[in-house]
């Protein structure tokens, strides 16, 4: 690791004016960037903690749904978003190890958007809102392809407003290894529809699976599903599974998803 | 001896105590005033010409004290090979040098080319980045089969990747031909042993030390076996005669194999120390371990059973393409042949058996032995080949097995591959394990997986091992370049308690414990007593380390022989001391007595005599009491037993669980039944670790597509299931005085065909009976992929 600066401002305008120094990196649960600066593939000049800052914590009902400050660690959702939307307090459950889950925020997954992260799942078939420092941004419109979001430069996601669906399940399959999804899928069950969000599987990060949304939308069963095929020519193959592996998944997946929403 | 401490306790390890508080000593924790910091440049590419290495800029930087490459090492020599095997031609194999950094050319990634010795590691790291190197890439051979049918050159120097082609028994090949040409039924399987990395907690560190006014060099490493490493080292690459070079191996945080090799990091701190005349200091990095780390095994295997009419096994044939690596690692020739063709016959009576074994250079790190080593691969192909020759003769695998067994009336038993087992009761194992694992129940419980849509199935495997290793005359006429003896030094002190030397190295085995409970029980003196001292070429004697499940068998028989020494003097004493014959002197819980009388003398009476020896028979004894002993064993040991698996697939996701795994293994003595039963779990472990979990996997360039724990899946607590483990079927050794066998590596071997036997078991029943084997590991993807394959 290369020597940086560290700063830890305790307001979102003290964070957007630390980040717009040269060289600047906003840290958050640091998942992702400490092990990438501690390889030094990484060596950002400043480090800009985004922790300390009050209004970016914690887990509350509010206008919209359920609002989750983006600094929240996974193990505060998990615990306090289980009496509001409790699929997505067992997701946040279910990431990595307990280290991991008293690190890692829910911002700084979103921000990355590793292809394999679980959050992601969560808010595009929730149909949720990230909310920057600077504007609202539909989860329809946020996450662009692998580790590619709509997020400008300097710019902090400072929560995300969850709609609460009436029924929800996320099955996350593991990576043997490194226990991210090798496939995960996420049901949500809304009065207007069902949204299925993918994760895991695809070349270009988490999408939509709108057979299945439409199928189940008529018919919330995990028979709805079961005529329905899933294309494997976008899919990730590595050493953990094929293309054909994960396009099977999805399709499995979703459906034990549906039976236990 | 109250069984509170002696032979047969479940005592506690006293080691934990020391671990378990953060109070252990590793390498990494000494650090040496003045210490310099070592980073290793390696290479980034499999196989490639060194162009131009530039320095200058790197040795300006900050705290830089100087950069090491291959000419400063001009007067070394190469890492030795301790094991020399002689091919079929009756040539001895290819030998080729193995740098302590590269000369000309890189051969794998991860190869190291320089080093940077700074003040800080920070400063290491960063001159490390301004050192130039210049290398012209060359195309890298990474597949076996490619490597010996022309593929480019690991060492141009010898002319072929083809290491050796060895054939055993040679003297039986025709014959075994012969015997399938008449066979009834023959079963051919052709797999894959998968590549391993050992990822032993620690990760291996080496500190280097040197005293300018003595010439006294010292080195601390994470070595399984300090003295081997002294011996190979000093003799052979640094020109250090023994009595100037100590080597210390201090707690070490498991090996399973990869820590008994001598490393070039080792040799450098070492030879870096004298030249700068500073204690030099590297530790491993995780991600470097997987690069620099010997890995195991890594076989491709062709195995054909042939049968007769009546199911009787009358050949094996197996040709074997083994991957030593880029270079070879120090044991490496003699993992795929002597402990691996020698263990070809199992547990049958198959009369005739024939295995050719291709070593094959490639651009890959080297591999070299990992827990089981040679005896994994033996036991696998040959337990996979009998379940598929059961399933195509549709007969029950327990029954061709049972059918097959050497009986318990054959032993000891000379089996067609060199080896001569002294006792077992296979019958006995299979038995325990059928009612421990509750067979008769097994398809009533398959009936209710069936309902919850998962597919049940059982794997049986029958392992035997060759452990306690080695006679050195026979491994001598073998290729063997070192003795397999083992040596301890008892040092009993003036008020009765006792040192013992040992020259057994501890990593995780317990032997403070497990060799106190021994000397407890043979003196009758509480294990509190009793230290046992390890690691340090300064006060051990002349020992060949641990592995291979010889630390009992073989390290603790010399200790056993220093203490009968003890014991023998103790009585002559004791006989002077109570004016009685010595034929009459017994020795019973500490107390010596004079038999039909009421005579008696403590144990203390006499050790203070040895040491205060005023009245004693100084004319015929010398005083003190303090023996040394090397054991040389007369023979392996053959531990052996039955491992059933059983597991759940689930059709969909092709997810393999395993909901039982049952072990009945035949270890003959157990000193500490609890110290044992960790050893099979540990094993256990990592056998289904290999099986359902592990794979080492380069890409065609030589690059290591798993390497690093998010891809490289070791397995957790939650992958394993609650064992069932018994040790109760005993058959103790004949030919060492505890009657030991060894227990270390025992999981590791038996467990990986009972996993794919259970796998493959429950895809039969679920009706895909396509699937006739699948590839360690059987992880999700490949279940599935051979469902609907």
């Amino acid at each position: 690791m290369h020597n940086f600066d560290f700063v830890k401002p305790s307001t979102i305008a003290e964070a957007v004016a630390a980040l717009g120094q040269e060289g600047a990196q906003g840290l958050s649960g640091g998942q992702t960037l400490i092990p990438t600066m501690k390889q030094r593939l990484a060596a950002p000049g400043v480090l800009v903690s985004l922790t300390g800052i009050a209004e970016m914590q914690g887990v509350c009902m509010g206008e919209g749904g359920l609002h989750i400050g983006a600094a929240t660690p996974h193990a505060v959702v998990a615990r306090e978003a289980r009496p509001h939307y409790p699929a997505l307090a067992a997701l946040a459950g279910g990431i990595g190890d307990p280290a991991v889950r008293n690190r890692g925020t829910i911002g700084g997954s979103l921000a990355n958007n590793d292809p394999a992260a679980c959050y992601p799942s969560a808010v595009l078939a929730s149909g949720a809102t990230v909310v920057t420092n600077t504007r609202k941004i539909a989860a329809d419109d946020f996450f662009e392809g692998l580790f590619t979001t709509a997020l400008h430069d300097g710019e902090i996601i400072t929560s995300v407003v969850f709609p609460i669906p009436e029924r929800a399940a996320y099955v996350k399959f593991n990576q043997p290894a490194s226990r991210f999804a090798l496939t995960g899928v996420f049901v949500a069950k809304f009065r207007d529809g069902v949204r299925v969000a993918v994760t895991g599987a695809s070349q270009n990060g988490v999408f939509r699976w709108a057979d299945a949304e439409a199928a189940l939308s008529a018919d919330f069963s995990p028979q709805a599903i079961s005529g329905l095929s899933v294309d494997a020519e976008d899919m990730i193959g590595d050493l953990h599974g094929t293309p054909a592996y994960r396009a099977n998944l999805v399709k499995v997946l979703t459906g034990r998803a549906v039976a236990a929403a | 001896m109250p069984k509170d401490g002696g032979i047969g306790a479940r005592t506690k390890r006293r080691e934990d105590v020391r671990f378990l508080t953060g109070k252990g000593r590793y390498t990494d924790d000494i650090n040496i005033r003045g210490q310099l910091h070592a980073h290793f440049i390696r290479s980034q590419v499999a196989h490639g010409r060194i162009r131009k290495i530039d320095t200058r800029d790197a040795e300006a930087m900050p705290g830089v004290v100087k950069v090491f490459t291959s000419a400063d090492f001009a007067g070394a020599g190469g890492l030795p090979c301790g094991w020399q095997v002689t091919s079929r031609d009756g040539k001895p194999m290819l030998e080729p040098k193995h740098p302590v950094l590269a000369e000309g050319k890189v051969r794998h990634v991860g190869d190291p080319i320089a080093v940077v010795v700074a003040e800080t590691l920070d400063q290491a790291r960063d001159a490390a980045e301004a050192v130039v190197i210049d290398i012209e890439e060359l195309p890298a051979v990474i597949d076996m089969k490619a490597a010996v049918q022309g593929g480019p050159l690991v060492h141009d120097e010898i002319g072929s990747n083809l290491c050796y082609d060895w054939g055993f028994v040679e003297e039986n090949k025709a014959a075994v031909d012969e015997a399938f040409a008449r066979a009834a039924h023959v079963t051919t399987l052709e797999l894959v042993n998968n590549r391993l990395i050992a990822n032993p907690m620690e990760p291996r560190v080496a500190v280097g030390d040197y005293e300018d006014h003595s010439g006294m060099h010292t080195l601390y490493t994470t070595s399984q076996n300090p003295h081997v490493i002294r011996l190979l080292m000093g003799a052979f690459v640094l020109s250090i005669p023994e009595h100037k070079l100590r080597v210390v191996a201090p707690d070490v945080g498991g090996g399973f194999g990869s820590k008994i090799y001598h490393y070039a990091e080792e040799a450098f701190v070492t030879k870096a120390a004298q030249v700068l005349k500073r204690p030099v200091k590297w530790t491993a990095s995780r991600s470097e371990a997987f690069i620099s780390d010997a890995q195991g095994r890594d076989h491709i295997t062709r195995i054909e059973l042939a049968l007769d009419a009546d199911h009787n096994f009358t050949a094996l044939r197996c040709e074997t393409y083994a991957n030593m690596g880029a270079y070879l690692s120090t044991f490496a020739p003699c993992i795929p042949t002597w402990l691996h063709g020698t263990l070809l016959a199992g547990n049958y009576r198959t009369p005739l058996i024939y295995t050719n074994v291709k070593a094959v250079f490639t651009n890959t790190v080297p591999v070299d032995a990992y827990r089981g080593a040679g005896r994994p691969e033996a036991t696998f192909q040959l337990e996979r080949v009998i379940d598929k020759a059961a399933r195509e003769l549709g007969v029950s695998p327990v029954e061709l097995r049972r059918k097959n067994f050497i009986k318990p009336d054959q032993f000891p038993y000379q089996t067609p591959v060199a080896v001569v087992y002294d006792t077992g009761n296979y019958h006995a194992t299979l038995d325990k394990l059928l009612e421990l694992s509750d067979y008769k129940g097994f398809e009533a419980r398959a009936a209710e997986s069936k309902k919850r849509g998962k597919l049940r199935g059982f794997g049986l495997a029958h392992y035997i091992e060759a452990c306690g290793i080695a006679p050195s005359n026979l491994v001598g006429q073998l290729g063997a370049r070192a003795g397999l003896y083992e040596s301890a030094t008892v040092r009993v002190n003036a008020t009765g308690s006792i040192t013992v030397f040992t020259g057994s190295h501890s990593h995780g085995q317990g032997h403070e414990t497990t060799f106190a409970q021994v000397i407890s029980e043979m003196i009758g003196i509480d294990a509190s007593q009793v230290e046992i001292v390890h690691g340090d070429t300064s006060n051990t004697p002349m020992g060949m380390g641990t592995y291979g499940s010889r630390s009992l068998a073989v390290g603790g028989s010399a200790m056993v022989k220093a203490t009968n020494k003890i014991i023998n003097k103790a009585k002559k004493i004791a006989a002077h001391l109570m004016e009685a014959s010595e034929a009459d002197i017994e020795l019973k819980d500490g107390k010596f007595t004079v038999a039909g009388t009421d005579k008696e003398k403590s144990w203390v009476d006499i050790t203070l005599a040895a040491y205060v020896p005023h009245n004693y028979p100084l004319e015929d004894m010398e005083p003190g009491l303090e023996e040394t002993a090397f054991y040389d064993p007369s023979n392996f040991t053959y531990p052996a037993g039955a491992y059933g698996c059983e597991v759940e697939v689930d059709p969909e996701t092709g997810k393999v669980e395993i909901v039982a795994f049952t072990a009945a293994d035949d270890f003959g003595n157990v000193v500490n039944p609890m110290i044992v039963e960790g050893q099979v779990h540990g094993g256990l472990a990592q056998g289904i670790g290999q099986a359902m979990l592990e794979n080492c996997v380069y890409d065609e360039n030589g690059q290591l597509l798993s390497g690093s724990f998010m891809d490289y899946a070791m397995p957790r607590a939650d992958d394993l299931p609650f064992y069932r483990v018994d040790h109760s079927c005993a058959t103790p050794c004949t030919h060492n005085p505890l009657g030991v066998k060894g227990c270390g590596e025992a999981g590791a071997i038996g467990s990986p065909p009972a996993v794919v036997n259970a796998v493959i078991d429950a895809l039969h029943r679920g009706g895909f009976t396509h699937v006739t084997h699948i590839d360690m590991p059987v992880s999700p993807a490949r279940v599935w992929q051979a469902i609907h394959g």
